[in-house]
């Protein structure tokens, strides 16, 4: 009885000590599963876009099906996402300091409630929403109106980084300007917003990483042009349209066009990226030294 | 609240004051009422095709815009399908390297932030990428590797019926899980920090494996933060655009197999909304807008509500 009795034991843990190794093992499959794909799908978009790439394809425009310059697409997104965050910025960042000074009040909750979710809206949605407030009104897809829906994307993204960025900024801080007499307006914008300004920065640059990547809303609304635009009132080039028509494209140098042109938009993420952590790195630095 | 507390007794409201708290309200009002013009402006516009269909519009399984038949049946299924398979390949996945990062490489600091750093990075590559790589890499990687197989050995089962073509239900799942990794275990890893290490250090006192303290003591206390994590990556899927378009193959088609060319809420917008010929058909189109506006409601509702209580009183937002 007794003998047996130990032998349960044993088997029981020899039982749990192989289920241990057995999740452990799974763990390791698990981490390999996920990033293998994301590593290739960079490392491909470097090896078969970088033979697409030279001055011409960077300046040119599109030479029918053979391999043009992507310059009009450039061209295009730069416009249009500038533009976007010119519109996103200035309300972004207004609804960011509603929600971190006046946290307690009914609107900053619904409000800051309903950002989290345009955060995770289908962006399409924003492109049939900008299509029918500003595309159909004025019979012509256009920059204007691609810039607007990138300016749709990125709000929510600056608001919620706005917010998170003047949070921090240490109760110390404002105190010690409110007791000096400083008014609490100029506190918010010279001591709060100047302490947490590396903060902001950060989320326009992510704003923009964002919107410069959004493909679905600009179809809607921009549509797509061979051409550099001239003016905001007519439909202009964007990357991600040049990548998704040029890539369905049956033509193997409008294909290389396509590799071409997400190689760029990847290393323009990266470089902002790596801007983003530049920053930071640089606002926990400020944020320490302060406190 | 409470610097305004202290703030009071001296300070009267100045104007200064009163006009900035207006000017960034309006902004924030501005959030909100976007979301809620987006919602009207699509039961608005999409009346005429409302009126005309009724109800059958969500159940019809023809869409055939020459005849003006209009029923979104297939594409909420091939929304619903490549979603579920999403799910289902992504968030054990994600769930897994969540576990590595949060139990395993607690200890190797370096490991876990430049793993986590990196898995950020490929977060913001645009999903159009994502798309490009998948109709020239995945798609006949899949033909060739996964589907024929499978089409062989498991061609009985209705699953794997139809002949493998690489764009197909099959290959969208995996595409988009592929795509909501990056931020499912983003939000895991979180929340499993979130929970409090007395709970592991109660079960390792009673002599636990390491498996066992992370199965009995963490993941039933992170659970409702899991499911939150789930449901918000049910979100990314069901609204996913632009990946999805490049690999389904886009035919309106309800099938039991999951190698069958199929079409979703989303694809099916990209592709017509701009060729709309009729009045009747651009109201369907943007129906097919307010069908996808509600089901991402519903969703993200949902996630935002389970995320919510789950993070209530911790420092970190999702």
């Amino acid at each position: 009885m007794k003998s047996m009795a130990r032998q349960t034991t044993v088997g029981t843990k020899e039982r749990r000590r192989l289920t241990n190794t057995a999740m452990n093992v799974l763990v390791y499959v698990a981490v390999g599963l996920a990033l293998v794909p994301l590593i290739l799908i960079v490392a491909d978009v470097i090896t078969l876009g970088f033979p697409a790439l030279s001055v011409p394809f960077l300046t040119g425009l599109p030479q029918g099906y053979l391999l043009g310059g992507i310059a009009n697409a450039i061209q295009g997104s730069a416009v249009m996402v500038a533009l976007g965050a010119a519109i996103a910025v200035p309300v972004g960042v207004g609804a960011g300091i509603y929600f971190s000074e006046w946290p307690e009040s009914r609107i900053s909750f619904l409000s800051s409630f309903t950002n989290d979710v345009l955060a995770e809206f289908p962006t399409i949605t924003l492109g049939i929403f900008v299509y029918i407030i500003i595309v159909a009104p004025t019979r012509t897809f256009s920059a204007f109106a691609g810039a607007v829906a990138l300016s749709i994307v990125m709000l929510p993204i600056v608001a919620r980084t706005t917010e998170e960025s003047l949070k921090i900024v240490p109760v110390s801080l404002r105190e010690a300007s409110l007791a000096l007499g400083v008014p609490r307006w100029k506190t918010i914008l010279r001591i709060v917003i100047g302490t947490g300004k590396s903060g902001l920065a950060t989320g326009i640059l992510l704003a923009v990483a964002r919107a410069a990547g959004e493909t679905a809303p600009l179809i809607l609304t921009a549509l797509y042009s061979n051409y550099f635009i001239t003016s905001l009132f007519q439909p202009a080039g964007s990357l991600p349209y040049l990548i998704y028509y040029d890539g369905g494209s049956g033509f193997l140098a409008l294909q290389t066009a396509a590799w071409g042109a997400a190689l760029v938009l990847v290393a323009f993420m990266l470089v902002l990226n790596l801007s983003v952590k530049f920053f930071i790195g640089r606002r926990f630095a400020g944020v320490r030294a302060e406190i | 609240m409470a610097l305004e507390a202290k703030a009071r007794p001296r300070a009267r409201l100045s104007g200064g004051d009163l006009f900035l708290r207006l000017l960034v309200a309006a902004a924030a009002v501005g959030v909100a009422a976007l979301l809620v013009a987006l919602g009207v402006e699509l039961a608005y516009n999409s009346q005429l095709s409302l009126a005309t269909y009724g109800f059958g519009f969500l159940t019809g399984t023809v869409w055939d815009p020459v005849h003006l038949v209009f029923g979104a049946l297939p594409f909420i299924f091939g929304t619903l399908v490549t979603s579920a398979l999403a799910l289902l390949i992504g968030i054990p996945i994600s769930l897994g390297v969540a576990i590595f990062l949060s139990e395993k490489a607690k200890e190797r600091r370096a490991l876990a932030s430049s793993l986590g750093s990196l898995v950020e990075l490929l977060a913001a590559v645009p999903s159009v990428i994502y798309g490009l790589w998948g109709l020239f890499v995945l798609a006949p990687f899949m033909k060739t590797y996964v589907e024929t197989p499978l089409h062989a050995y498991l061609g009985f089962l209705p699953l794997f019926s139809t002949t493998p073509i690489g764009t197909d239900f099959l290959t969208a799942g995996v595409i988009l899980a592929i795509m909501i990794i990056p931020t499912a275990t983003a939000v895991s890893r979180d929340i499993l920090n979130a929970v409090p290490n007395s709970q592991r250090e109660a079960m390792y006192s009673l002599g636990a494996t390491d498996w066992e303290v992370t199965r009995k003591a963490v993941l039933p206390y992170a659970r409702s933060g899991i499911f939150g994590a789930t449901i918000l990556g049910l979100g990314r899927a069901v609204g996913e655009t632009m990946a999805v378009t490049m690999v389904i193959g886009n035919a309106p088609v309800i099938s039991a197999s999951l190698l069958s060319e199929g079409y979703t809420l989303t694809s099916l917008i990209v592709n017509q909304f701009n060729e709309t010929t009729s009045p009747l058909y651009a109201s369907a189109m943007v129906e097919i807008g307010l069908v996808l506006f509600g089901l991402a409601l519903i969703i993200n509702l949902f996630a935002r509500a389970l995320i919510w209580r789950m993070t209530r009183g911790t420092k970190f937002r999702v």
